[in-house]
């Protein structure tokens, strides 16, 4: 499904400001896997998704999706296999165009776009039926612009058009951190719903360790560019908030006590 | 007077490439200070050397969609910064631009004016029936424009005019979605140029000559007409955004003639037309003509504007948000 095999990112390498983002990451997602991912602060969350996104290129190491690989393919190619939701909630619609528009768009994932008509009366019934089950009532307004939605609104919206054509892969990044916690709330269970739903092959970052722990199957930790510890689906059934504390606490000290071996 | 409306329609060929760029790709494109030359020079030389002119002035219109075409790829592909992709494109069509009037020169390789004077142009046909300068003149114009305008319409309601619409509103969200903004980016500039180009061709038939410095400081007259338009009629759909720029090229025309009446020298234009520009960006800031698009949002894709987020992308609305099209009849009084 989604293979990713040792990757490695380093930004301004060589420079003072040398960061190494991956450093060997390796995960396998098989079909229908829900994914968490969760680390501390410049861990290399993002820039994994970006990696598997296209991005951002890796320095070294295979992307595969479905057994094909995509290193070379460029962001807009691979978005025909991957949907994405990023943490600012203005950053995946289009605030000037309408709802049923900014929809319209994400329907035509992948495929060409011609010179047809972009919207007609038939889409519009789809896309109704499919705002309605987001219950936030934007069924009705559907040639209101985006920009004038809210935050919680945008986002998913943003989910659903992330969703809309089933893509292979889904990447969330922190897509319900700038929310308040009630939206938050209604945007979580929302992507359980459309994951569910789609059957959809999903890698979700967030810092939110409960939320880590309420979604998806598996859970990865990321330290330092790495990944430093991960759950099966069997384990993670089992673990708790204060386990998860327990692991990355020990972590950061095997990491400190590696460098104190090693100077 | 009529002139000056003949001219304005015109010219609403332009302002409908500016709107292309400026408003839907949100891109201050400068190509066309040079495109503009281009146009008129293709067609002018191409006259001159007996070339039917409705061939001459597609081939102008031809030659500006290669001139924003290069912009784009410098642009995209080059990572140029946009204002310095259309300069450099615009300073070197300079060049190019007195190499094609040379074609049509006897004994030179470049010129810098070609006359037009006893040759059929695209006008031939009106003039002989006598309807040039009179208001039939501006009606057949007028409705050879609103065609154009329908067919902009028609291109951005498009599955691909969706997505140069979302090239220009959010780039990185659209690209998520499959679209090459690159590709987006060039083909809108090559068409707007296209549209520039066109008309360049057409306004040298009109006037009776090509001239290489006719396109210096049309970006600011594309740039006054669509702001000016957009500040009168709005800009909430975007049939009304490219009848807007129209009626904005034609306003500008008509500020220029009276500017011209009440004593002003054609060399003054210039400066008013920068000073309609400034005016334009500034009286919205002191509350007057609130309709006036900001342009100081540019730069941002997704521009916190002076606005809360509940009103501000849609900057043109006098009525409450929320209002839809079927309760708006009336938009753009
Ligand atoms: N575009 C970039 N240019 C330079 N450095 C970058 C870039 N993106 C990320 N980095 C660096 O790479 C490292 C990993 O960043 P990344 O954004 O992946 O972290 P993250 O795990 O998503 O953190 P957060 O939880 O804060 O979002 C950081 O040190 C960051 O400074
Ligand atoms: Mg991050």
């Amino acid at each position: 499904m989604l293979v990713i095999d040792s990757l490695f990112k380093t930004f301004f390498p060589g420079s003072v400001n040398e960061r190494r983002a991956l450093v060997d990451v390796s995960l396998t997602l098989e079909e229908g896997d829900f994914v968490t991912v969760i680390g501390s602060n410049g861990a290399g969350k993002s820039t994994l998704l970006n990696a598997v996104s296209g991005r951002y290129t890796a320095d070294a190491g295979t992307i595969s999706i479905d057994n094909r690989t995509v290193n070379r393919l460029k962001e807009h190619r691979r978005a025909r296999y991957i949907g994405r939701v990023f943490q600012d909630p203005m950053a995946g619609t289009a605030p000037n165009l309408t709802i049923e528009q900014n929809l319209a768009l994400a329907e035509r994932r992948g495929l060409s776009r011609g010179l047809g008509p972009s919207l007609g009366a038939k889409r519009r019934e789809r896309f109704r039926t499919e705002l309605r089950a987001l219950e936030l009532g934007l069924e009705d307004r559907l040639s209101a612009k985006v920009g004038l939605l809210s935050g919680g609104q945008r986002q998913a919206l943003s989910l659903l058009m992330a969703g809309f054509t089933k893509p292979r892969i889904l990447l969330l990044d922190e897509h319900t951190a700038a929310l308040d916690p009630q939206r938050a709330a209604l945007v979580a269970h929302l992507t359980e719903t459309i994951v569910a739903q789609g059957r959809l092959t999903t890698l979700m970052v967030t810092h939110n360790m409960e939320q880590a722990l309420a979604l998806g199957n598996r859970l990865v930790m990321m330290h330092e560019g790495r990944i430093v510890f991960e759950a099966s689906a069997d384990e993670k059934k089992k673990l708790t908030v204060p386990l998860l504390l327990d692991e990355f606490a020990k972590i950061k000290g095997a990491t400190f006590d590696d460098r104190a071996l090693l100077n | 007077m009529i002139g000056a409306l003949e001219l304005g329609i015109i010219y609403g060929v332009m302002a409908l490439g500016v709107y292309l760029t400026f408003r839907v790709l949100n891109f201050p494109d400068l190509t066309v200070d040079g495109s503009f030359t281009t146009g008129a020079a293709v067609a002018a030389a191409m006259i001159t050397n007996g070339q039917n002119p409705v061939i001459a002035t597609l081939a102008g219109g031809g030659a500006g969609l290669i001139a924003g075409a290069v912009t784009g790829v410098l642009h995209t592909k080059g990572r140029i910064d946009g204002l310095l992709a259309g300069i450099l494109t615009m300073i070197a069509l300079w060049s190019v631009n007195l190499r094609i009037m040379g074609t049509a020169k006897e004994g030179s390789t470049v010129a810098a004016n070609l006359p037009l004077l006893r040759a059929d142009t695209v006008y031939t046909p009106l003039r002989d029936a006598g309807l040039l300068r009179t208001w039939a003149g501006v009606a057949v114009l007028f409705v050879a424009v609103m065609a154009l305008k329908l067919i902009v319409d028609w291109f951005l309601s498009t599955k691909l005019g969706l997505a140069i619409q979302a090239t220009g509103d959010n780039g990185p969200m659209i690209r998520s979605f499959g679209v090459s903004t690159d590709g987006t980016t060039i083909l809108t500039l090559a068409v707007s140029n296209g549209f520039v180009a066109a008309c360049g061709a057409l306004v040298a038939q009109y006037q009776g000559f090509a001239d290489i410095s006719m396109g210096i400081g049309l970006i600011l007259v594309g740039l006054a007409s669509v702001i000016l338009g957009q500040a009168v009629l709005g800009q909430r759909f975007i049939w009304v955004s490219t009848f807007a720029v129209v009626f904005g090229a034609v306003l500008y025309r008509l500020i220029i003639f009276y500017a011209m009446r009440v004593g002003l020298d054609p060399n003054d234009m210039k400066l008013v037309t920068a000073a309609l520009v400034v005016l334009a960006l500034l009286l919205p800031r002191w509350g007057f003509l609130k309709r006036i698009p900001s342009l100081r949002g540019r730069g941002g894709k997704v521009p916190p504007r002076d606005a809360p987020p509940a009103d501000g992308p849609a900057p043109s609305v006098d009525e409450p948000v929320g209002a839809t099209a079927a309760t708006t009849p009336g938009e753009g009084k």
